[in-house]
């Protein structure tokens, strides 16, 4: 192991190329080495189940950063390698190929990989999870094979990206059908007001929702999928199948290395695994809170955060995660965002139109702010986010009345507790 | 190409030719300047790309949207007459020479 090693990052995603430039923001003047999986440059994810579905275009308009960028900053990128091992003894990583990197410290930004059905049919032509920018033009072919021969599109998951691909095949004109297990919509993470106010706009734009599906063959002919074969006995005819059932974070190198991992690679508020030469920040993360629950976020918020922290942790600095964690989605006209954790409400008040819907959902636990999802109420997401930022919390009351304005609030408090990135 | 000059926080001036039809947000983030974070990529929802317009160039430019005011409200650094979220702004011919300049802080 040596000091004038360069920092290694792995994985090239947003929280990869935020860890390498915090770096440089930071004061780190060694040479730092970003490797990439995929061959493509850095780019964003969100909106391959949004925008890029509909109209994909060239892939330097999704980039995270511009090769400029990388230059500025003196980043080198090595995109398409696979790293094999991390040898932590010798401070190096084993690449495929043979290859090995010496590292005088390490981040891990390996991220998530979508979770795989595990029944019969699922490996039929046909048959999507989206994670890159090939699965996203590979869906929104099928997507228009699906037009073209009048077939429908089934989605498995009534979850973020489920319903993103959704709402755009139905903007380039598939039949759509979502099959969801559970009673509700995005049944994880909101309450069922906000989940029956997307069940009316998808109905309204004309998705056929069913619940409770069980999901227990795929069906095909000549290795293509044609129908999805649920518990009940219930068959849905498919052109295409997406499934959107959850992420799994990619551990299995820190792991693989004796790194502390639980569903997912374990790290303190600051970034910092069970090794003080390794940091790790975004979707391939847990993270430990006070109460001894486990977190893991998957969002751009998250990645950046976390990267954040763990720049300022391989820097030797103190840099807790310290905003609230927000998080966004387009489905038709409506524009979610969500600020701040729900977990253990025990009350929901909303302000707003619920029929619109253009209204937020305000979510406390014995009388103080947890959560806001907004519904096309930017203004409300926007006084929420400078609210849980500052600790600052209206009553039930205030948040249900839509003549209270909740900007008084802040004019008495503090200001956002983030600092400038 | 159309040039956009971009003051970072600290007063660094950076000129940049922008093909027409981005937007400055994009400029920025392919440069690697600092001051902006764009966190959201351009999808209006999260005003981490605040911006000021070189007071000249204002009223040359498209009014904000309905949604982008509402983002403006809010934004973490002092709002000025001049605030616009870059990711809303699009680079034409008529705006070659335009200043913007980022704040000290988007979150």
């Amino acid at each position: 192991m040596s000091a004038s090693a360069p920092i290694l990052i792995v994985g090239a995603g947003q929280a990869g190329v935020q860890i390498a430039e915090s770096l440089r923001q930071e004061g780190y003047g060694g040479e730092l080495l970003l490797i990439g999986e995929e061959l493509h440059p850095p780019y964003q994810r969100p909106p391959l189940s949004k925008k890029w579905l509909l109209e994909p275009g060239a892939d330097h308009l999704l980039a995270l950063r511009g090769p400029a960028a990388l230059i500025r900053r003196k980043i080198e990128l090595r995109l398409g390698q696979c790293v094999t091992a991390i040898d932590r003894s010798g401070g190096a990583l084993q690449l495929a190929g043979g290859a090995r990197l010496p590292y005088s410290k390490l981040a891990l930004a390996t991220g998530s990989m979508p979770r795989t059905l595990a029944l019969p049919g699922a490996q039929l032509q046909g048959v999507f999870a989206l994670r890159s920018i090939t699965d996203s033009l590979q869906i929104g072919a099928a997507v228009r094979r699906c037009v073209a021969h009048n077939l429908p599109l089934v989605v498995i998951g009534g979850g973020f990206i489920g319903l993103e691909v959704a709402a755009s095949a139905r903007k380039l004109g598939a039949e759509v059908t979502v099959l969801e297990g559970l009673p509700r919509l995005m049944s994880r993470v909101t309450a069922p007001i906000v989940s029956e106010a997307f069940e009316r706009v998808h109905r309204a734009h004309g998705v056929q929702l069913v619940f409770g599906a069980q999901v227990v063959e795929l069906l095909g002919s000549d290795g293509s999928v044609q129908a999805v074969r649920c518990a009940d006995g219930a068959q849905f005819a498919a052109g295409a199948v997406v499934v959107g059932i959850g992420v799994v974070p990619n551990d299995a190198l820190a792991a693989a290395a004796g790194l502390s991992c639980d569903r997912g690679i374990l790290v303190d508020d600051c970034a910092r695994s069970s090794d003080p030469l390794i940091v790790a920040a975004g979707d391939c993360t847990a993270r430990r809170l006070p109460d001894g629950r486990l977190l893991r976020l998957e969002s751009v918020h998250n990645a950046i955060e976390q990267a954040q922290s763990a720049a300022a942790a391989l820097m030797g600095r103190e840099r807790p995660f310290r905003s609230t964690p927000w998080f966004w989605s387009d489905q038709y006209d409506v524009k979610l965002q969500m600020v701040g954790l729900s977990y253990g409400y025990d009350q929901v008040v909303t302000r707003g139109d619920l029929a619109a819907p253009a209204f937020s959902a305000f979510y406390f636990r014995a009388g103080q702010l947890l959560a806001v999802d907004s519904l096309s109420r930017i203004q409300d997401h926007m006084k929420a986010k400078r609210l849980l930022d500052a600790g600052v919390s209206p009553t039930p009351q205030q948040a249900a009345d839509p003549n209270f304005d909740l900007q008084t609030l802040l004019q008495s408090a503090p200001g956002p507790t983030g600092g400038a990135a | 190409m159309p040039q956009v000059t971009y003051v970072e926080p600290d007063g660094q001036r950076v000129s940049l030719e922008l093909d027409a039809g981005a937007s400055v947000m994009r400029g920025a983030m392919d440069a690697g300047l600092s001051g902006i974070e764009a966190q959201c990529g351009g999808a209006c929802a999260c005003a981490t790309c605040h911006c000021y317009v070189d007071a000249a160039w204002l009223d040359k430019l498209r009014a904000p949207s309905e949604d982008e005011q509402l983002m403006l409200q809010n934004v973490a650094a002092e709002r000025r007459p001049t605030s616009r979220l870059s990711c809303q702004l699009t680079v034409t011919a008529e705006l070659d020479g335009l200043t913007v300049q980022f704040p000290d802080r988007q979150s």
